[in-house]
């Protein structure tokens, strides 16, 4: 039998429908992979005794003829879903011993619909981080490797577990979360798709919070049609997440091949950043003449807003975070340190419990909201807020369908390489993301190519409110041209 | 605007997290660092626009005044550190 672990998600549901393979050798399948790529450090948690006892169960009803849109496909999960059982860490120390006793709305979704969890992935502490760095159970290595070198490749972060395994076909598709680029720049360090979809398209409850107005929930796949039929089964409404929206869930699989003719892709003259690599340019390029000669019409808009999105980000998620992250104060779950009293023991059990980059950010956070900064700091951020998101509502006004720019300002770098000095050079990966939080848009990115070193450049596309389904329709668009990209040999197995 | 030694201090203590005296000026070059990062917020014309509340128009749901859910008091303390019958336990906060 071929290996079931290179098929895509649509063609293996399609050969378990047809009853080619069974979802438990499907499952096996993927188990194994796992186990011989531990040295990418993907998975937290594996769950094998789980994933098959779903994936008989799927068989059967499989063998039956019934079945959810996902029956039998393993997924990986990040490790900010909590998932009733399994240890939910959100790669903290602080959440070390933590057994959610209910499932996040997402994933639930996922299994009604019959997927099977293969285990619960890797990722930054709290989804703060853009390398899978600051992960307190080890970085996670991306499957990929510039051309003749061994040095170890960050996937991106946050979501770099779920971007590494997608890569290294440890599962068919993954979960994972974007609160300032955390899906589409990882997915564009492995070459894989990744979806943030509009704020309020999938329920924030049940995932471990960080930013709660920026964050959203979204898959990474290897193709667009798999991200496609993933987002469908993570969306809808839950009366449980006040934000989120009450609007049907499309069958977004039948975006992908609809024809792009007519559309009007934006060029945002501000994205050209001083000093951009003439790489991240030509793929950019590269990415237009795609969506022209596929029908589109180009035009080239003005977002003047753009630059100050990073900076006004660096303050309101860290703002929000430092509220969100107050519920760890070692009396109700978590890890505790004993002190000389209450306010001791809060103490001693954040200091154990958090990393530096969450310290950092609960810090910066708590010092922006406190008294004499809240106006200057948090009021104003929030201000410049509705002037980036008034950038995006002019253009779309103005007939913009989507926008199309590059994913990342250069392609994956070394474990150890940026950030250690200085952490905002870190923070500058996400400058091409982040104004999507901010203005709760969706973005898509696809792969667009190799970077002269070899490695995957992403190319990404902003859509319209809820207009997910033209961005799957650009993204095959841009996938049908873009050059095949030879998936990484499997140095680790 | 930059923190001195004191500040840094004053906010690992509103955000409850011990620091160690070795570890302030690290922290404190780290912090100043992110704030000379978004000094730049400081000169833009903001005047007359609204501070964004929601980032898309949605209008809070109401729901009638009834119980929907409960009775999982053993859930609720299954995680914790430390836990007498259906209560959480602390270090005395009254004397």
């Amino acid at each position: 039998m071929t290996d079931l672990t290179r098929l895509s998600l649509a063609a293996a549901r399609d050969g378990l429908r047809a009853k080619k393979f069974t979802a438990v050798e499907l499952t096996r399948a993927h188990l194994a992979a796992m186990e011989k790529a531990r040295a990418l450090n993907a998975y937290l948690v594996e769950t094998p005794d789980l994933a098959l006892a779903a994936a008989a169960s799927s068989d059967a009803r499989l063998a039956k003829g019934e079945g959810g849109p996902l029956e039998g496909l393993p997924l990986g999960i990040k490790d900010l879903y909590c998932t009733k059982g399994v240890a939910t860490t959100a790669a903290s120390r602080i959440l070390e011993n933590f057994v959610p006793h209910y499932e996040s709305t997402v994933s639930s979704q996922l299994w009604r619909d019959g997927a099977v969890m293969l285990g619960k992935l890797n990722l930054d502490e709290f989804a703060m981080g853009s390398s899978n760095e600051t992960s307190a159970y080890g970085p996670v290595v991306s499957p990929w490797r510039r051309n003749g070198s061994d040095a170890k490749i960050v996937p991106g972060g946050s979501s770099g577990g779920s971007a590494a395994a997608v890569a290294a076909h440890l599962c068919l598709g993954a979960t994972a979360t974007d609160t300032g680029g955390s899906i589409r720049q990882p997915a564009a360090f492995t070459g894989t798709v990744g979806i943030k979809p509009t704020y309020g398209r999938c329920s924030r409850w049940g995932i471990v919070a960080f930013a709660s107005s920026l964050d959203q929930a979204g898959p990474i796949a290897r193709d667009v049609r798999d991200a496609a039929i993933m987002l469908r089964s993570m969306a809808g409404y839950d009366a449980k997440d006040s934000t989120s929206v009450d609007l049907p869930t499309p069958d977004y699989e039948t975006a992908v091949g609809a024809s792009i003719k007519g559309k009007r892709i934006g060029i945002p003259k501000e994205y050209r950043l001083d000093g951009m690599s003439a790489e991240i340019d030509a793929l950019w390029m590269r990415g237009v003449a795609w969506l022209k000669d596929a029908g589109a019409e180009i035009v080239e808009i003005s977002l003047p807003h753009t630059r100050h999105a990073l900076p006004a980000y660096y303050i309101v998620a860290p703002a929000e975070a430092s509220s969100n992250l107050a519920r760890y104060d070692g009396v109700r779950y978590g890890l505790r340190k004993p002190g000389r009293d209450i306010q001791d023991m809060y103490e001693q059990t954040r200091a154990a419990g958090f990393g530096p980059e969450v310290r950092r950010r609960i810090m910066i956070g708590a010092y922006v909201l406190s008294a004499g900064y809240y106006d200057a700091y948090y009021v104003r951020a929030q201000k410049i807020r509705t002037l980036i998101k008034r950038d995006f509502e002019t253009t779309f006004n103005a007939g913009v369908d989507a926008i199309l720019t590059p994913a990342t300002p250069s392609p994956a770098f070394a474990i150890g390489e940026k950030g250690a000095a200085d952490p905002v050079e870190m923070y500058l990966n996400d400058v091409f993301t982040v104004t999507v939080n901010m203005a709760g848009l969706p973005g898509i990115v696809v792969p667009g190519g190799l970077s002269a070193e070899g490695l995957p450049l992403g190319l990404q596309l902003i859509g319209r409110p809820f207009e997910e389904e033209t961005l799957f329709s650009l993204a095959a668009a841009l996938e049908q041209a873009a050059p095949r990209m030879e998936p990484p040999q499997a140095w680790w197995a | 605007m930059s923190v001195d030694q004191g500040t840094v201090h004053r906010i690992a203590h509103l955000a409850r997290i011990a620091v160690d005296d070795n570890e302030v000026e690290h922290l404190q070059r780290e912090i100043n660092a992110i704030l000379s990062f978004v000094e730049a917020l400081g000169a833009i014309d903001v005047e007359g626009v609204e501070p964004m509340t929601s980032v898309l128009p949605m209008l809070l749901r109401m729901r009638p005044d009834e119980v929907t859910d409960g009775f999982i008091a053993e859930d609720v303390v299954a995680n914790a550190p430390e836990r007498e019958d259906h209560f959480f336990v602390v270090p005395k906060v009254v004397e």
